[in-house]
């Protein structure tokens, strides 16, 4: 039963990942510039270009050419970065670590925040700590991540000196250097995930604390505490947890900005310089990693759904 | 009036300070600003005074007049990229909704949109065409539009759904007609709400864009890049980033606020449950 849910819901995003293969495709297919000419060089003449075209397969017909793509991007061939020349595979493998560690620890850092505080906020629901707790959410996705970042490294790397201003330090140096460099980055990118995860578990809880199976709960002598966080937080998780799956996207987006402030060499600065350099085999790789890694997590979502709510695998 | 602002604190304190802003950008060469773009080499990097209220960037330009000007981009941008992809969003949930054939096509080319992290997705654009403020409403509506049309095609599927409409249908209504008549103005509320957080999310993507070198061409005083200016010496003169930064919050929480309020007020279902 769990397996015919699981196997539909991994068949339904083939469809997905292709239309996200074929943009991406298309994304180089359709960028300006010539790369036979560029190959070519400036003394080139047109019998030249003409000739390197044929020679890379660049003449033949966009469907022959986004299969030959697709084949070697499932062997893990992601092309040649035209400015550094080298493999973007390699390139990105160099840079997982810091952007890895980055998300990673938002992520585990905004749901320890957010889930807490919006089942105070909507068990405590009209108060002040409630209101309080809102506003500080409708902040949270106002203030840009930059804007966010570089307060933080106002306040507490250049005024008082407690953190480093930038820079990442490997894990492999000591785990209390590379948490130093990531405490603000993480409070930073975090900030509008909190708002988002809290906003929405807030919302979920206020829908359960109203059931009957909450008031029978607390008749039969239930303290309030596992009230909320043993009968109302497992029946009101779904929401939660899709809302967390959905934020991955601002996660990957506010890293590469994150990452630009705080000078962390991950992926997301790649793609930055990328652009600068218009080196489009780097910005289509980082692309397709990125929506590879959101589309799966939100089929790893989408599975867990089943274990929290036995009724969706119907 | 003092009444109705009690009851509807967001749309009033919002909606008043987005008009302010919206009178500040449209009145900007009467704000006591000079030129934003003139240069003066030999007052660079100069720090807020009687002369430089915001102090002067690595150019000798005064930030003042440029956050001022800043905000005309930012307000285009959001109000631009709302504006069309409800236009383009509406129009693409209404033919899912309705051709049945066209559904499963259309849903599933959005949601390999809707697959691409948005920021990544305008990068990816932007990267093809050079900076303009044009470009960068087409690309981050692009990444918006796929959302709205989930929206509306859910609404028109419940619509559809319901009694009046299928009486409709039963009497003879034509398909245009029954769009027009009772589709459209029960997708008013929800898209308008949607509107204003697609206002507010454009305008941080502009800033975004900006900052990082994909966004409008470094001539438009945008704030986005006016930041990414100030970047280089942001540790010895913080102010060039901070008063951008803090008019694109302010401008954002204005939009954010009014949508709250929006939402609540259109929808007192919703607001008993967000």
């Amino acid at each position: 039963m769990i397996w015919r849910y699981a196997g539909r819901r991994i068949l339904a995003t083939i469809p997905v990942m292709g239309f996200v293969a074929l943009f991406v495709f298309s994304l180089l297919y359709f960028a300006p510039g010539d790369p036979a000419a560029i190959i070519a060089g400036d003394q080139a003449s047109a019998e030249d270009i003409v000739r390197i075209r044929a020679s890379l397969g660049l003449d033949r017909p966009f469907i022959v050419r986004f299969g030959e793509w697709l084949w070697q991007v499932l062997h893990g061939d992601l092309g040649t970065s035209i400015f550094a020349n080298l493999p973007v595979a390699h390139m990105i493998g160099q840079r997982v670590e810091p952007t890895l560690s980055l998300m990673v620890l938002t992520l585990l850092f905004a749901v320890a925040v957010a889930v807490p505080l919006g089942v105070l906020a909507a068990a405590r629901a009209g108060s002040w700590i409630d209101r309080v707790i809102m506003l500080f959410a409708v902040l949270g996705f106002s203030v840009p991540v930059f804007v966010v970042g570089y307060l933080l490294a106002w306040v507490f790397a250049l005024q008082l000196d407690w953190l480093p201003v930038q820079g990442y330090v490997p894990l492999a140096r000591g785990v209390l250097p590379w948490l130093r460099n990531l405490v603000m980055p993480v409070i930073a990118l975090g900030a509008i995930y909190i708002a988002l995860i809290a906003r929405i578990t807030r919302a979920a809880m206020l829908e359960v604390l109203g059931q009957d199976y909450i008031r029978t709960a607390r008749a039969k002598g239930l303290g309030s505490l596992p009230v909320l966080f043993l009968h109302a937080l497992k029946n009101a998780s779904v929401p939660i947890v899709t809302v967390v799956g959905i934020g991955v996207a601002l996660l990957i987006g506010g890293a590469v900005v994150t990452e630009t402030v705080f000078a962390i060499p991950g992926i997301g600065r790649l793609v930055v310089d990328a652009i600068l350099r218009r080196d489009y085999p780097v910005i289509q790789g980082v692309t397709l990693l990125f929506s590879v890694v959101y589309v799966l997590v939100n089929l790893a979502v989408d599975l867990l759904y089943s274990v929290l709510d036995p009724r969706i695998r119907q | 009036m003092i009444r109705w602002a009690r009851r509807n604190p967001g749309i009033a304190a919002g909606g008043l300070l987005l008009v302010l802003i919206v009178l500040i950008a449209i009145l900007a060469p009467l704000m006591f600003t000079v030129d934003p773009t003139a240069l003066a080499p030999a007052r660079r990097t100069r720090p807020p005074s009687a002369q430089h209220w915001f102090g002067t960037d690595m150019l000798g330009r005064d930030v003042y007049s440029r956050v001022i000007y800043g905000s005309r981009v930012s307000l285009i941008v959001g109000f631009a990229v709302a504006l069309l992809s409800s236009v383009f969003g509406l129009a693409i949930g209404v033919l899912a909704g309705f051709v049945r054939w066209l559904d499963e096509v259309v849903m599933r080319a959005m949601d390999g949109l809707m697959s691409i992290p948005p920021i990544l997705l305008a990068i990816a654009l932007m990267a093809l065409t050079r900076g303009s403020v044009q470009n960068v409403i087409i690309a981050i509506t692009i990444a918006e539009v796929p959302r709205v049309g989930r929206l509306v095609r859910g609404v028109v599927l419940s619509l559809r759904e319901l009694p009046y409409v299928e009486a409709a249908i039963a009497a003879g209504t034509r398909t245009p007609r029954l769009v027009w008549r009772h589709i459209l103005p029960n997708t008013l509320a929800p898209l308008i709400v949607q509107a204003s957080y697609i206002c507010a999310s454009a305008m941080i993507t502009e800033a975004i864009l900006s900052f990082i070198g994909a966004g409008t061409p470094p001539i438009v005083p945008s704030w986005g890049n006016i930041m990414a200016e100030g970047r280089a010496l942001w540790q010895v003169k913080p102010f060039i980033v901070f008063f951008p930064a803090a008019a694109l919050s302010i401008t954002v929480l204005a939009v954010n606020l009014l949508g709250d309020g929006l939402r609540d007020a259109l929808d007192p279902r919703l607001a008993k449950r967000l």
